[in-house]
């Protein structure tokens, strides 16, 4: 080895490598003040402003420590209401995908000949690429009035419309592929010798689907439920776009912040997803789901 | 399980079914980006290619479209960066609070967009703000940087669980100096997983909507906002939709890519 070789460069280099825990405290100190200090410090100021409020005449945050705003949130109406719509809306989505991903994914995985099997992965998730906005705009012309689907109905107003059976309608078509997807990863681990063993022990298909494939698919589509739950839960988008008047939580934390001016009530209500959120992953946790994503 | 030849037909059956329901909105939008008629009458009655020649003279569109790719390479970057940091420390090192830190990264996508959104919107009004620095397309970068960091992540872990560290002992062994061991053998080790993660981490932050909404600021239009602030204009619409057919036609490019550079489980992580 020549001297020449033996650069600031190198000597700093060989200098971090006798000391890992330099190298370690290196790699970390961006990322750590990034997410760590940053991110989760905005949370935290976020979820202690919830405990604030606003003074109604001039506008400006007042940061005294009060519970207000979540007595608000329990005790009025239109709250409950939107939150067990917001609720309502992300069970029918997580449903109505779990009841249309777990044939197809059965399809994909055990029925399709093999040489297909990659070819339709690919065609489902293609469309998630696709622009979540261009979707949730190509329903909004498929569902306006005289659109596509009140002509495929008979006239213009034959078809379902704007409004929240939409909003289901167009979450389900969003989120559809992360639930098959899952399901199918799922279902391609179980050998299909466990099935064929199932069979010459002399189970029906409906046994086996039972003992065999069930327990497979439970965790997968817990899985999958977490996306479809959770996206669902804090949309307003499609909500503006295909749900005519009606209101998920996410519009009216867009409303406090925008119209209102009022970000302690806003941050108050945003802790709703989040808490049901939360409770949902622990709940979920217990099938084994976490695993599965 | 052996499946009578009926319900074989009947789950063929239901997978068309299903794929008709998932691509026949995408097919209309490229249709009706040929429809003569200004409120997309159905069917369509005559065909006109000036919708495209407008939205190609649409400056509005195409500024936004510059928009959205200056903040998805600067938050592509920053994300590369940070997320090949982390994942290097959580494969590589033992410490304490390593779970934590890796759950920590989760939950930028983990919480609601609006949650992610109003959190970094006030902290840049109160801490960012005094120090000078306006809400623009760098507060938009940071927005978006901090929800693709774990989608980097995500994929060099997974590569280096794959690669171990066998080959970079050797390269020690033989003589080569830290950096010519990452140079040589690590980074030529990581580098499609850091493409595809790169490629993932900037398609959702050009697809990104809620949290750019909070974070933008006065005069910054990203594509995805300029579709959204066109959507509800009716003179607007052919242009908004021949914009939207575009980016179901671009959409396969990266599916192109992702199955060139690591097989199908590659876009599977994307939330």
């Amino acid at each position: 080895m020549s001297a020449s070789a033996e650069g600031p460069g190198r000597r700093a280099g060989s200098f971090l490598h006798r000391h890992p825990r330099l190298r370690l405290a290196g790699l970390l100190s961006a990322p750590v003040l990034w997410l760590g200090v940053a991110y989760l410090g905005a949370l935290a100021v976020l979820l202690i402003s919830a405990f604030w409020s606003v003074n109604s005449f001039t506008g400006q945050l007042t940061k005294v420590f009060t519970v207000q705003n979540f007595r608000t949130l329990l005790t009025e109406e239109v709250y409950r209401n939107v939150t067990l719509r917001s609720l309502g809306v992300a069970a029918a989505v997580t449903v109505i995908c779990a009841v249309l991903a777990v044939p197809m994914a059965f399809f994909m995985a055990k029925v399709a000949a093999p040489r297909y099997r990659r070819w339709l992965v690919i065609a489902i998730l293609t469309p998630l690429w696709a622009s979540y906005l261009v979707k949730a705009y190509a329903w909004r012309v498929l569902l306006a009035n005289g659109g596509p689907v009140d002509w495929l109905l008979g006239g213009p107003g034959r078809g379902p419309g704007y409004g929240l059976f939409a909003v289901v309608l167009v979450l389900s078509y969003l989120w559809l592929p992360y639930m098959i997807l899952p399901i199918y990863a799922g279902l391609e681990r179980l050998p299909d010798s466990m099935l064929e063993a199932s069979a010459d022990l002399g189970a029906r298909a409906g046994r086996t689907f039972r003992t065999i494939v069930l327990p497979i698919l439970v965790p997968s589509i817990f899985a999958g439920s977490i996306f479809t739950f959770s996206l669902s839960l804090g949309d307003y988008i499609t909500v503006q776009i295909v749900g005519g008047k009606s209101q998920l939580i996410g519009n009216l934390v867009y409303a406090n912040i925008g119209a209102a001016n009022n970000l302690p009530f806003a941050a108050a209500l945003a802790t709703v997803p989040v808490v049901i959120m939360v409770i949902y992953l622990v709940a979920v946790r217990r099938s084994g789901a976490l695993e599965e994503l | 399980m052996t499946l009578s030849g009926w319900s074989r037909w009947a789950l063929r059956g239901f997978m068309g079914l299903g794929l008709v329901f998932i691509y026949v909105p995408l097919m209309l939008v490229l249709v009706n980006s040929f429809n003569g008629d200004r409120t997309f009458g159905w069917p369509p009655h005559d065909f006109t290619t000036r919708w495209w020649s407008a939205a190609w003279n649409n400056s509005g569109a195409r500024d936004a479209l510059l928009t959205s790719v200056k903040a998805g390479l600067g938050a592509t970057a920053i994300a590369l960066v940070l997320g090949t940091m982390v994942s290097f420390a959580v494969q590589r090192f033992k410490f304490f609070g390593r779970d934590t830190l890796s759950l920590l990264i989760i939950l930028p996508i983990a919480l609601p967009g609006i949650v992610t959104g109003i959190a970094l919107d006030s902290a840049w009004r109160s801490v960012v703000e005094p120090l000078g620095i306006g809400k623009g397309l760098f507060s938009v970068i940071v927005g978006h940087a901090t929800f693709c960091v774990v989608i980097v992540y995500n994929n060099v872990l997974a590569r280096l669980r794959r690669t171990g560290t066998n080959l970079e002992d050797a390269s020690a062994d033989l003589g080569a100096s830290p950096g010519q061991t990452f140079r040589y053998v690590t980074f030529p080790l990581i580098r499609s997983a850091l493409l595809a993660g790169g490629l993932l981490a900037f398609a959702l932050s050009f697809d990104e909507i809620i949290v750019t909404t909070f974070t933008a600021g006065p005069g910054i239009t990203t594509l995805p906002i300029w579709i959204f602030n066109n959507l509800f204009r009716p003179n607007q619409a052919p242009v908004v939709n021949v914009v939207a057919a575009i980016l179901i036609v671009l959409s396969v490019i990266p599916v192109w890519f992702a199955q060139r550079l690591a097989g199908p489980e590659a876009g599977a992580s994307r939330t």
